[in-house]
């Protein structure tokens, strides 16, 4: 029993945390049709940067609260930053290429962002656990749980909520929309998809720095955190189809709760189980539990 | 015209064969490891070639390299030509099961899930302790046919097992492309439902794709296992897959030769970067990978015919 409530508050977090990952990968996949690849450096860079802020700021003795919200400004400010860099300087020229062209252009921007990462913050890891602390904890049976955990499955749930709201009943979400379905009618239809383009990698962007930042406190900050994330990344979104919203949070409960089974149950399945939930549901479902139905072209 | 370019493939592997004990040693080891991933690119460029890039040819490469440690730690199997056909065999299996999944897909998705196949493997390998875990494990010597070179002649050896066993894929591989199957893979990804109307299961054919690439890069992962004489699951992971693509893009999958150009041009610059600039190599693979989709997206082979191209237009 004590087992069973363990393993779905540690695969709630679990989820909670992939689908924050997830989210912004799913979005620009299914406006932009691109795999993202530098979706992992958005994760790094925004995990490194809240390091920093909260180096800068719990080092001067400043309070708490206002720390936490630091941090996450400042990764979301790297985010954008890095996605304009990105997404003027680079995607730009190969809108219109083969998706798999695409996807290593991105791979290629990845592999270099990673050694730009060692470049600016060096071979050692960083640590920012001091939102974790500040946040305390609360005892549920036996159990302990971290309040910042609870805050992160809250986050999660809000971030569900409000996506799906601003895609149904707002402007852009509309706009969205349109172009997710007809790119070429969306456009004869006079909606800037450029533009359309360009906010979408914004925030999926800045979803995936602050992925990194809300991490940070958890995790210690080291190189090599943004391939781990890009893979486990793809598998939530695989799973529940790519391009959907809804899929990318069923996704992450599946996975997350799978996961949290195998901690608790057999640890040496950890990574495993993973990829075999993956494989088991693209048996049944090839193009994962939400996709929708592509025509053939002829 | 097609004599010829095996004549002249059949002359550049003799004389890579017979320089060799001229060579510095150091070159040597660098053209056994480069030649061993040839044949894993030799493996993508048939898939490529279909219009799928497979990122994770890791997965059949690492089944292959512990498949040759495995045989030397539990089994009393030394002969290097004996267990590199077993490692071949072994991926070749597993490709086939993977490929009941993988060949339902096309582009990304093909791309990502060979990825995750790879994953898989990389998680088992890490977690268990008995086939090295983290660390990974020694790799036996092995004997050549009771041969058991010591030193620097057991690296030429290893050369020479290397040089042999791509002379002969190489030529099944363009034996291959100029078959049947082999030439329908620019159909399929030119467009694959016409290629269904002609009576052809696409999928299956794209499965029997998958099993050849994934021999192929059985025996290089076997090839290098025996060269390095160590495994580590690094092998199995999702970065060796990314260079493995690097190679293929940056030399086109215009020829079979362009595999063993490629990858030996690819192992020189990662030894000489590792040397002058350590810490930027991967920003150097970026900058390099990312110049060569843009600006030249049929890859270094392209020039090649492009020169002949303009010579014959002139």
């Amino acid at each position: 029993m004590l087992t069973a409530f363990a393993i779905v508050t540690d695969g709630l977090v679990y989820a909670a945390y992939l689908f924050l990952v997830a989210v912004g990968l799913t979005l620009i996949f299914g406006v932009m049709k691109i795999l993202n690849v530098t979706h992992g450096s958005f994760y790094a860079f925004g995990a490194y940067g809240a390091a920093t802020a909260a180096g800068i700021w719990f080092d001067r003795g400043l309070p708490d609260a206002g720390g936490f919200l630091f941090m996450v400004l400042m990764a979301m400010a790297i985010g954008l930053v890095l996605g304009m860099v990105l997404e003027r300087g680079i995607l730009r020229l190969v809108y219109g290429r083969d998706e798999v062209v695409v996807v290593l252009v991105t791979y290629a921007a990845f592999l270099i962002l990673e050694d730009v990462i060692t470049f600016i913050w060096g071979p050692r890891s960083y640590a920012a656990y001091q939102p974790m602390v500040a946040a305390g904890s609360i005892d549920v049976g036996e159990l302990t749980l971290s309040n910042y955990d609870i805050g992160l499955v809250v986050l999660a749930a809000a971030v569900a909520i409000i996506g799906r709201w601003a895609l149904k009943y707002t402007r852009y979400g509309r706009l969205l929309t349109v172009v997710i379905f007809d790119r070429e009618t969306a456009a004869a239809y006079g909606i800037n998809v450029k533009l359309v383009y360009t906010v979408t990698f914004l925030i999926g962007a800045m979803l995936g720095a602050l992925g990194g930042a809300l991490m940070a406190p958890k995790i210690s900050v080291t190189l090599g955190i943004g391939v781990e994330v890009i893979v486990l990344a793809f598998a939530v979104v695989a799973i529940g189809g790519m391009g959907s919203v809804e899929g990318a949070l069923i996704g992450a409960l599946i996975v997350g709760l799978a996961r949290a089974a195998a901690v608790h149950i057999a640890p040496q399945l950890e990574l495993f189980v993973i990829y075999a939930v993956m494989a088991l549901v693209l048996g049944f479902r090839p193009y994962g539990l939400f996709s929708q139905i592509q025509p053939r072209k002829i | 015209m097609r004599r010829g370019s095996y004549l002249i493939g059949a002359l550049a592997f003799i004389v890579a064969a017979a320089i060799a004990p001229w060579l510095p040693p150091w070159l040597v080891s660098l053209a056994t490891i480069a030649f061993a991933n040839a044949l894993v690119v030799l493996g993508l460029i048939i898939l490529w070639r279909t219009g799928l890039v497979p990122f994770g040819q890791a997965l059949f490469y690492a089944v292959g390299a512990y498949t040759v440690a495995l045989l030397g730690r539990y089994t009393p199997i030394r002969d290097v030509f004996v267990v590199v056909i077993v490692g071949a065999v072994f991926a070749g299996i597993i490709a086939w099961l993977v490929g009941f999944l993988l060949a339902r897909y096309r582009e990304i998705f093909f791309a990502m899930l060979s990825l995750a196949m790879s994953m898989i493997l990389y998680g088992i390998l890490v977690k268990t302790e008995t086939l090295g875990s983290t660390d990974g494990f020694h790799v036996e010597a092995g004997t050549f046919l009771g041969f058991r070179p010591d030193g620097q002649e057991r690296n030429l050896a290893i050369y020479w097992l290397v040089l042999g066993f791509s002379a002969v894929l190489a030529f099944l591989v363009s034996l291959y492309f100029s078959s049947v199957a082999g030439a329908l893979g620019n159909p399929i990804r030119d467009n694959e439902i016409r290629v269904e109307f002609l009576g052809i299961s696409v999928d299956r054919l794209i499965h029997l794709k998958l099993v050849i690439s994934g021999v192929l890069a059985g025996v290089g992962g076997a090839l290098a296992a025996l060269a390095v004489q160590h495994v580590d699951p690094a092998m199995a992971y999702w970065t060796t897959s990314g260079g493995f693509v690097f190679v293929t893009i940056l030399a086109g999958a215009g020829s079979v030769a362009a595999a063993f150009v490629g990858s030996l041009v690819f192992e020189l610059v990662r030894s000489l970067a590792v040397d002058f600039v350590p810490g930027e190599w991967q920003m150097i693979l970026g900058t390099v990978l990312l110049l060569t989709i843009l600006f030249l997206p049929d890859g270094l082979g392209s020039l090649v015919s492009r020169l002949r191209g303009n010579k014959a237009a002139s």
